[in-house]
């Protein structure tokens, strides 16, 4: 092992920037949430406040719970995500690989559901075990057509596996998001994006007003924040993962630092309308959706990617 | 009072917890969460599970059936935990104080750190309430 891998993994695209980052783009969608309902919104440093708040709680494990899968289930999950924002964050900004490819990066992903299974199965609580069988449902229902997703960019950047080598195909050729193919599979990744991190209209595992967070119900203190800066984190690496894959990456120098905030924001901002336009829909109509239309959409662009177009 | 508690009042969670109320103070409650006072702006927001909450928002009386209850979600919560009464009835009865069934002595049941009086309070007072409890956590009497 390399020493820079460490320095890849803790600071730069790992685990503090994309840490901050996310901290501050989960202000980002509080604040325009806010804006949405006609109110104001938390102040800046909100979700830092809320973070180091619940570093200092008590942390309680329940008489039911299998206590070593309640502890260790958010803490897996978090440096899954570490690992997946080093990976995703290395292609984009160095150019180089991190040592793992787009299959592990899916795989990664998944295991961040499982966590999610795990620890809100393990609680013992009857809220807890029914999100974490919907967050299976949500699993079976998005994973297909999030691979077929990934495939399509595959596939136009002629068969590789390599985060940088999709990179530097698209800076040779064109993004992909300019062809037929590019642009259906984008659209379709957004929308698993959304429901990969559960939030409305799929936040059906973790439904505040009936099972008041799922999964997450029995988890206070240290876990939970921990739980907490996961999901943040992912509001990095998702949009991140679809640039890379479709928008031809970051270039950093000159404009192209403002176009690649603009392309970043530009994500997340479609994402947070769609998130505070839509109500929760239930289970059967997301497995409905993305069986019907989504995974048949993103075989469509898959045809069409390998037939060129 | 130090670094951390000045993080905990920027960011307090609370909890509703109804033991035997008349539901106006609820309604009032509610009010408070509403655009129109928007209590997100102190970072004030309404959870759903014990275990996630830092201030336990009591309102109503304490009959002898939902004392019991009220210590047992007490119990149940992480501490730091903080216990503001609602309404006249957490603070002294109101017109049910010679009722056959309350319990006569609530600070045995729970610690309640703070009341906000009124039948019901206003949300305006319920804000100045918890904006007391902001500045006692940020040192300042």
């Amino acid at each position: 092992m390399r020493p820079e891998y460490l320095f890849y993994l803790l600071v730069f695209p790992g685990l503090l920037f994309t840490g901050m980052l996310g901290l501050v783009v989960g202000w980002v969608d509080r604040k325009v949430s806010a804006r949405f309902q006609f109110r104001v919104g938390p102040p800046f440093l909100q979700n830092f406040n809320d973070f180091f708040k619940l570093l200092g709680k008590e942390t309680i494990i329940t008489k039911e719970a299998v206590a070593s899968l309640f502890i260790s289930a958010p803490f897996i999950a978090f440096a899954m995500i570490v690992l997946v924002s080093a990976m995703i964050g290395t292609a984009m900004f160095f150019g180089s690989s991190f040592g793992g490819d787009i299959l592990v990066v899916m795989y990664l992903l998944m295991l961040y559901s499982v966590m999610i299974i795990l620890g809100g199965a393990s609680t013992g609580n009857v809220y807890a075990s029914m999100g974490a069988g919907r967050e299976i449902k949500l699993l079976i229902a998005d994973e297909l057509a999030f691979i077929l997703v990934c495939l399509v960019a595959v596939v136009k950047s002629g068969y590789t596996l390599k985060l940088h080598e999709i990179i530097s195909f698209q800076n040779d050729n064109g993004a992909f998001i300019g062809s037929a193919s590019g642009i259906i599979a984008f659209v379709v990744g957004i929308l698993c994006i959304q429901a990969k991190m559960t939030l409305p209209p799929f936040h059906i595992p973790e439904a505040e007003t009936e099972l008041v967070e799922g999964p997450l119900m029995e988890y206070s203190g240290p876990p939970l924040a921990f739980w907490k800066l996961s999901h943040l984190m992912m509001w990095v690496t998702f949009p991140f993962l679809l640039i890379l894959l479709f928008w031809g990456g970051f270039t950093l120098s000159g404009l192209g630092i403002l176009w690649a905030i603009l392309k970043y924001l530009l994500i997340v901002v479609v994402m947070i309308i769609i998130k505070n336009t839509n109500p929760r829909v239930r289970i059967d109509t997301a497995l409905n959706f993305f069986w019907k239309y989504a995974a048949p959409l993103a075989l469509i662009a898959l045809i069409l990617a390998v037939l060129g177009a | 009072m130090g670094w951390y508690h000045k993080r905990l009042a920027k960011s307090i969670w609370v909890f509703h917890v109804s033991a035997s109320p008349c539901n106006n103070c609820d309604i009032e409650i509610l009010d408070l969460l509403t655009p129109r006072y928007d209590v997100e702006r102190f970072g004030i927001k309404l959870v759903g599970s014990i275990r996630h909450a830092d201030v336990l928002l009591v309102s109503g009386i304490f009959n002898q059936k939902v004392g019991p209850r009220v210590q047992q979600i007490y119990a149940q919560a992480p501490k730091p935990c903080f216990v503001v009464g609602i309404g006249t009835c957490p603070a002294s009865g109101c017109c049910f104080k010679d009722s056959y069934n309350i319990s006569k002595n609530i600070k045995d049941i729970i610690p309640i750190d703070l009341y906000i009086p009124g039948c019901p309070p206003k949300p305006e007072n319920m804000i100045e309430g918890i904006v007391k409890l902001v500045e006692v956590l940020n040192g300042k009497e």
